[in-house]
């Protein structure tokens, strides 16, 4: 081989060394942003950590004595299948590993240690063969040409069209494919070519699998189940809890189903609480069922004669992550630290049926009711036992589905309450994350008109207020069956109604 | 052929089970815990062996009631109820209730026996009381039908059924069912709605529950002649899916295949209950975690400080002052005592009261055929799923021997999540059933989870994975069959009939083993017997 074909190997492999390298720069500081928010410290932590690893990488580059082209094809291969499949390992393990940072950071550094560790090497198997000073400024050209490439690359074609995964392993394989040319062209001066090629092939099939297979790798890594990037992500023993965060919204979804988006759950809890606990005589003890974000409860709070709220969640998980995680206690105002707030982690049925004391005001903030276990919570056995541990001239709020895509399913849990002996009051609101959404105020005895609204609410004032207990025909009262235990008749028809929505 | 892992004992056991079950014969090799539980067949054996010491104590009591089963407790309700209360209960077992009887551990309660019962037909007034009593039936709605208590009634959803490889809701066989089946299906309904409805030439509903209660028409009689199976011939139902629905409510109800039971009890099954609620469907059943275990314990309770366990009567005898003597063995104590009574009800078996009573030692014994059962109860890591449609209370296997499991944590109100306990139950009844009991005393603990884990693994795969305890019970003299010629026959009327101060109370003088039955016979027997005390 030429000396000259062989410079220009070398210096097309700086090259795609160049563009790889600031790839999968790109792809840490993307994917950290993507998990953990705040994309402007991500970014400049990622890149800040990525230099200084180049550093630990050029500074380790002494140590290589002897075989140093070696050294440099195995440099290019382990990017390749470390930097390759970063984006992977990331998103597959970032539901999964508890210290999420450590596993980024620790990638980061490695994958920077690696590229810096790669054009000290092209150096100095290039000293010999090019002038110094042509060979730095050759060197470097090709390297900030190969970083302005990747970082128009990056957002222009790679992310929209390939996605983050499929990108990384891209790269991947071409970073293996320099190496394997070397071996290649080089095979005679290469010490124990044929080991390293069969490494680099092992490699290549395994980064082609992987590019092959992202979307399903997506698939499994939940990323790509939700629109917005996902920030946390658990299974508890009832349910699977994501987070996700888009710019300032913040959405919580359980099992795939969205609680409450940041930017219109006011809307959903004002709407849930007030229509309500304005209008109750007295509301000295209030219960909240379900709802462990402590959202409705924030809007409780927001009345100074409320003594004591009881809050009965079934998942420890999710009200001990909303008492404890920063921008969730932001979110709900530290409604769950509240010295006036009790928060028991049982299940909301067995624990009814074993209270004596009586409450004010009473709020049912469950899951829809998709499944035969949650369906439980909307039949008239639980209603007997609601009504038993409310006070005779006080309330309670069901939300109650969507009375415009579950049309029969919110009039079945009007009906329901009808026949468990409450005055109901049925009302709706518009949630632009939800949709039309349906609540049903339910009380032994016919509430006040006079709503005592609290100062500061976004939304609810005397004029909106009286509006939401219009209902337009499309929404209008429909004949339904009572949802009992030995039914389930709610399940049943919420399941058929919202079939029909989503295919 | 070396099989490392499978000793030729386990090797066998799954053979019997195979052929049982027809399961497949892979098996974990692990030992599961658990153990046999169950009626004591050494005070069994020992009642019928004999060789009792002669009493050496003598207590005087109005009544003495003999066997604590669901006839015993009902009997003793009545009297405590009507006021008498010089009376005891003697059992034989270390605690009451007979096929009713239940156990519990720390995820769930679970039946032994029995573990629903339906809505009761107006006939049924002694048990439509009883419920009204224990706040099952919580009230009336304008039109007079009874407001049932929502927790008791079984939850949705009830029933599914294992065929094709999924889960399907209900029972009769949807999946694959041809047009044929189809018409049959309506066919049959349509034919067991008009026996619901029907009244014979004496006025009575043709089936009833009790079941003397129902007409002696011989337009309904004569079906007690044939065999179910040879019902569906004459009417030509051919389907096979029909056939197999029927022969799965024959073994589930009687203990029998229905190439075993009469025709009329058959159709009893499908036609005798027409309860109504005002808040479910007519077809709704009653259940509990702990099964008909929940009724037993409030039966108990009325008269619980009358209730002498651990007593086995072994001697009962008119006596020379009108009254009756009661010889009964203390297995605590070691010794016999006798009990003077006024009267006394006799609430066992026929076939037990036969041995004791000493007016019918000498008799020819009377045609009553016992079904043996197994009942098992699985705990499990978590409640198994499924392809197809969702966990139900009744889970039953289409292809099948067994008659499925119930989910003793389907009524409970929380939402399910963790542990769970299964009642797996099968009616031995593919043979003679001595022959079946034989086999049923003959296996071991661990060949009992290799047959129900054979049966449970074709529909539920990751069983063994999720599997942490198996108790299983084996009842020899599960429960009465109602074979041809049983229901009709005068022998059996007369059965019931007292011998002096001498009453019968138990279910199978009804040929039908069920709670309603039981129940009835033991209220009524009590109020005979409170109606001969009353001074004249």
């Amino acid at each position: 081989m030429t000396d000259r074909s062989t410079r220009l190997l070398f210096l097309a492999s700086v090259f795609v060394i160049a563009t790889c390298g600031l790839i999968y720069e790109l792809i840490a500081g993307t994917l950290a942003s993507y998990l953990l928010g705040d994309s402007v410290t991500q970014f400049s932590t990622v890149i800040g950590v990525y230099l200084f690893a180049m550093g630990i990488g050029s500074w380790f580059s002494k140590y290589v004595g002897r075989n140093i082209l070696g050294t440099f094809i195995q440099t290019e291969l382990f990017i390749g299948l470390i930097g390759g499949s970063s984006a992977a390992v990331l998103f597959l393990l970032f539901a999964q590993v508890n210290s999420f940072r450590v596993l980024l950071y620790a990638l980061v550094l490695l994958i920077g240690a690696l590229v810096g560790l790669e054009i000290p090497l092209l150096l100095r198997i290039l000293k010999d063969r090019l002038a110094f000073k042509d060979l730095v400024s050759k060197v470097f050209t090709f390297d900030y040409i190969g970083a302005l490439l990747a970082s128009l690359l990056f957002p222009l074609v790679l992310v929209p069209h390939l996605g983050l995964v499929r990108a990384g392993f891209l790269f991947g394989i071409l970073n293996v494919l320099v190496g394997l040319l070397t071996i290649w062209l080089l095979r005679d001066q290469v010490a124990w070519a044929r080991g390293h090629a069969g490494t680099g092939l092992l490699i290549l099939v395994f980064l082609l699998t992987g590019f092959a297979q992202s979307d399903r790798i997506m698939a499994w890594s939940e990323g790509a189940t939700y629109s917005d990037p996902v920030i946390h992500a658990r299974s508890s023993a009832y349910q699977r809890i994501i987070l996700t965060r888009s710019g300032n919204d913040l959405r919580l979804y359980l099992n795939g189903n969205l609680q409450f988006s940041q930017r219109d759950e006011y809307r959903y809890h004002e709407a849930l609480v007030h229509p309500g606990l304005a209008r109750v005589p007295r509301r000295e003890r209030v219960l909240v069922l379900g709802g462990g974000d402590g959202l409705a409860v924030r809007e409780v709070l927001k009345y100074p004669d409320v003594r004591e709220v009881t809050l009965v969640d079934l998942d420890a998980q999710i009200t001990s992550l909303f008492s404890t995680q920063e921008l969730l206690v932001d979110l709900n105002a530290g409604a769950l630290k509240s010295p006036k707030v009790r928060v028991i982690n049982q299940d909301a049925f067995t624990w009814l049926k074993q209270q004596t004391g009586k409450f004010d005001f009473i709020i049912a903030d469950f899951p829809d009711p998709s499944n035969f276990s949650v369906g439980k919570l909307y039949t008239t056995a639980f209603y007997r036992e609601v009504r038993r541990v409310l006070h005779p001239d006080g309330a309670v709020v069901i939300q109650s589905t969507s009375p415009y895509v579950a049309r029969k399913s919110f009039w079945c849990v009007v009906h329901t309450l009808d026949a468990s002996g409450f005055v109901t009051e049925p009302y709706h609101v518009y949630v632009p994350s939800f949709g039309e959404w349906g609540f049903v105020i339910a009380s032994p005895q016919p509430l006040a008109a006079v709503a005592d609204l609290p100062p500061g609410l976004r939304y609810l004032t005397p004029e909106t207020l009286a509006g939401l207990f219009r209902f337009p025909p499309d929404m209008g009262d429909v004949p339904t069956e009572i949802n009992r235990l030995n039914n389930q008749a709610l399940v049943r028809t919420f399941e058929e109604e919202w079939k029909q929505y989503v295919h | 052929m070396n099989l490392p892992d499978i000793t030729r004992r386990r090797f066998l056991g799954v053979a019997a089970g195979a052929a049982l079950l027809a399961g497949c014969s892979r098996r974990s090799t692990r030992a599961i815990p658990g153990e046999m539980v169950g009626p004591s067949r050494e005070r069994g054996h020992r009642l019928r062996d004999g060789g009792f010491p002669a009493a050496s104590e003598t207590e005087r009591h109005g009544v003495v009631i003999i066997g604590g089963g669901i006839a015993g407790l009902a009997a003793a309700r009545q009297l405590t109820k009507s006021g008498h209360e010089d009376f005891f209960l003697l059992e034989l077992e270390d605690r009451t209730g007979g096929n009713a009887s239940h156990g519990a551990n720390a995820v769930s309660a679970y039946p032994w026996g029995a573990h629903y019962v339906s809505l009761p037909p107006n006939d049924a007034r002694e048990v439509i009381e009883l419920y009204e009593e224990l706040g099952l039936i919580a009230g009336r709605d304008a039109t007079g039908r009874p407001i049932y208590e929502e927790t008791a009634l079984v939850a949705d959803p009830a029933e599914r059924l294992w065929i094709l490889g999924r889960w399907q809701e209900g029972l009769l066989p949807k999946i694959g069912a041809t047009d044929a089946d189809q018409r049959e299906y309506a066919a049959f309904t349509g034919k067991m709605a008009e026996y619901k409805a029907a009244r014979g030439n004496d006025g009575r509903r043709a089936f009833t529950i009790p079941v003397d209660r129902s007409s002696r028409d011989e337009a309904f009689t004569a079906l007690d002649r044939i065999t179910m199976t040879q019902w569906l011939d004459a009417q030509g139902y051919r389907s096979e899916r029909l056939r197999w629905y029927v022969d799965y409510a024959c073994r589930d109800d009687f203990g029998g295949t229905r190439d075993q039971v009469s025709a009329w009890a058959g159709i009893h099954y499908f036609a005798a209950r027409d309860g109504v609620a005002a808040n479910a469907e007519n077809d709704v059943v009653l259940t509990w975690p702990e099964g008909n275990g929940w009724l037993e314990k409030k039966l108990r309770e009325t008269s619980a400080s009358r209730i002498r366990t651990g007593l086995v009567a072994w001697n009962i005898a008119p006596a020379p002052d009108g009254g009756v003597w009661i010889d009964a063995f203390d297995f605590r104590r070691e010794q016999s005592i006798r009990f003077e009574a006024r009267a006394a009800i006799v609430c066992v078996p026929r076939f037990v009261a036969q041995r004791l009573c000493a007016p019918l030692r000498g008799q020819p014994a009377a045609p009553l055929e016992y079904g043996p059962w197994a009942v098992a109860n699985l705990t499990l890591s978590e409640r198994p799923g499924g392809r197809g449609f969702a966990p139900a209370w009744d889970n039953v296997f289409f292809d099948s021997r067994s008659l499925g499991y119930v989910n003793a944590s389907h009524q409970r109100l929380d939402r399910e999540a963790g542990p769970a306990v299964i009642t797996w139950y099968s009616a031995l009844c593919d043979g003679p059933a001595a022959a079946e009991r034989a086999k049923a005393f003959e296996r071991t603990h661990a060949d009992w989870c290799d047959l129900v884990l054979a049966d449970l693994r074709r529909v539920h795969p990751e069983i063994d994975e999720l599997v942490r305890r198996i108790d299983v019970c084996a009842w020899g003299h599960g429960m009465i069959k109602p074979v041809p010629g049983l229901i009709t026959s005068a022998a059996r009327q007369r059965m019931a009939d007292p011998i002096g101060p001498i009453h019968f109370a138990h279910s199978d003088l009804s040929g039908l083993s069920i709670f309603e039955e039981a129940y009835t016979r033991g209220v009524l027997a009590a109020s005979a017997v409170a109606a001969s005390l009353r001074p004249a």
